[in-house]
């Protein structure tokens, strides 16, 4: 564990008072409100009704380091349907229309269905998970999210035998996602994911419905996300419409687009660079110009103790 | 005067860059910003530097000609700051690690590369050595063309998934390049040291 000036701890008690005086104060039952920008040009984001993180060092539930402001994790985002630039997401994503939203569980389960979200969020718990989050591009971030775990909702829908892997899809709507409009991007959208049937069942694995104790900004992915964070971030498929449960693994998007770079397992690993810029260090945003705030990057992003025995006897340089 | 007034808007962009980033106004990451900025920079004053020639031909602008050392060094400035972020910001000030990259990654290499050579024509940018270098002077700084395409390699090799800008850049200065298909002709030939006497006739 790095040593943390204390310089660096930034005003986010605010968050933190925020944070007790949430859990203190609200007794709503499991039910959860959902941003609803359906009509508003700004989003509305709600506050949250959650268990607060456990700081249980030993789970990686917690990352015990200062979180990245609030501010800087709206608007500092790759969501390339919203564009390609960074600002493109808080800029271009306030029409997207996340109320009503349905997911689509289907493949080898035995309770497909189309779930209004709603409803799938009865049937779970919200808790909160601190965590690092590593993107491809070696910048990263310490985020507050709030979620329930995958496998709670995998077990509801009664995956078969047959279940090896678990394929995400993201939301195709090019008439509010100006990036699926460009005549120059290469991206087939919608945006694919996948993940191995263990990996999605690990206890880490969050499907996150808000940060910061309320909704899920748009530009961070509204209003359900996945959040896998021993993985390169473009893993955690934003504003999901649909869950498969396959026997053979699925496509990824990136591994598509240029499988010598990005490939379907994607662990955060200082020792596979990426073929045009290396993985070993990052910028632990926010960095300033005079404190560049460089540091290493750890395997599997600092959760080799949770999770490196799924990739026991596996090649991870074959296997990036 | 003029001349002066074009020196202070060219510097303009790097003091807003810097000004901005000194008070954390360019985001959670301004050391990103301020790399592909300064990159794109330079990148606009190598096209501005090889658009004299062609503009000073068709459309007979011949003050275009004065301005061309201050472009070209400006493209040399924003290319050295952008050089000098990419150590402080995004490798580390390390040996090892610039000799890793240059061998390891190809845009890196072309992008150094194209910094390199810029260095002899930055310096050699005055009087004295125009007189001292004489018809020499010349072939030396047709290097640019080099340049242009290490430049377009370098920012071609980025593309992630989208291909607009670069390609847009890339077909810019390629266009500038053929635009003087027959000086590129000429500096082929001299540079296989072929007799001066084809040299003196440019």
């Amino acid at each position: 564990m790095n040593d943390i000036p204390s310089f660096e701890i930034t005003d986010e008690s605010i968050y933190l008072e925020r944070r007790k005086f949430i859990s203190q104060s609200l007794t709503l039952g499991a039910g959860m409100m959902v941003a609803n920008s359906s009509f508003a040009a700004t989003q509305e984001l709600k506050p949250l009704n959650y268990q607060p993180v456990i700081k249980d060092l030993d789970k990686g539930f917690y990352a015990k380091e200062p979180l990245t402001p609030y501010e800087d994790v709206k608007h500092y985002n790759n969501f390339y349907e919203f564009g390609t630039d960074k600002t493109d997401p808080s800029r271009y994503a306030d029409l997207l229309t996340t109320d009503p939203w349905s997911v689509t569980i289907e493949g080898e389960v035995a309770k497909p269905g189309t779930y209004q979200l709603e409803d799938l969020l009865s049937w779970v718990d919200i808790e909160e998970r601190v965590y690092r989050l590593r993107c491809v591009e070696a910048w990263s971030m310490v985020i507050p999210w709030q979620g329930f775990s995958l496998a709670s909702l995998i077990k509801k829908v009664e995956p078969t035998s047959k279940a090896k892997y678990v394929a995400f899809e993201t939301l195709y709507r090019p008439s509010e996602m100006p990036g699926q409009r460009s005549r120059t991007g290469t991206i087939d959208w919608p945006y694919v994911e996948g993940l191995r049937i263990d990996e999605a069942m690990h206890p880490l694995t969050l499907m996150a419905v808000g940060l910061y104790g309320r909704t899920m900004p748009n530009q961070n992915g509204a209003p359900i996300r996945l959040v896998v964070p021993w993985k390169y971030g473009f893993k955690s498929i934003k504003s999901i419409v649909k869950i498969r449960l396959l026997e053979k693994q699925p496509p990824t998007t990136w591994q598509t687009l240029a499988p010598r770079e990005y490939g379907f397992y994607a662990n955060v690993n200082p020792e596979v660079d990426h073929p045009r810029w290396s993985q070993k260090t990052e910028r632990r945003l926010p960095s300033s110009l005079f404190r560049p705030n460089r540091r290493s990057t750890e395997k599997f992003n600092g959760y080799g103790e949770q999770v490196a025995h799924l990739y026991k006897g596996m090649n991870l340089r074959k296997f990036y | 005067m003029y001349k002066l007034v074009v020196f202070i808007l060219a510097l303009l962009p790097a003091l807003v860059l810097f000004g901005l980033a000194s008070f954390g106004q360019l985001g959670p990451d301004p050391g990103k910003e301020l790399v592909l900025n300064t990159g794109i920079l330079a990148l606009y004053f190598l096209l501005s530097t090889l658009a004299v020639t062609p503009f000073h031909r068709w459309f007979g602008w011949k003050r275009l000609v004065g301005y061309r050392r201050m472009m070209g060094l400006y493209s040399f400035f924003y290319a050295s700051l952008h050089f000098l972020l990419v150590g402080q910001f995004l490798l580390g000030w390390s040996l090892a690690i610039f000799a890793e990259e240059f061998q390891e990654r190809p845009y890196m290499a072309l992008g150094m590369s194209a910094w390199l050579l810029m260095l002899p024509l930055a310096l050699t940018s005055n009087r004295r050595a125009m007189k001292a270098l004489k018809q020499y002077w010349k072939r030396l700084h047709r290097l640019v063309y080099v340049i242009a395409v290490l430049v377009a390699g370098h920012y071609l090799w980025q593309i992630r998934s989208d291909f607009f800008e670069p390609v847009f850049y890339s077909v810019l200065l390629m266009f500038l390049l053929l635009s003087r298909i027959n000086t590129l002709g000429r500096a082929a030939l001299s540079f296989q040291r072929l007799s001066p006497k084809v040299e003196s006739k440019v």
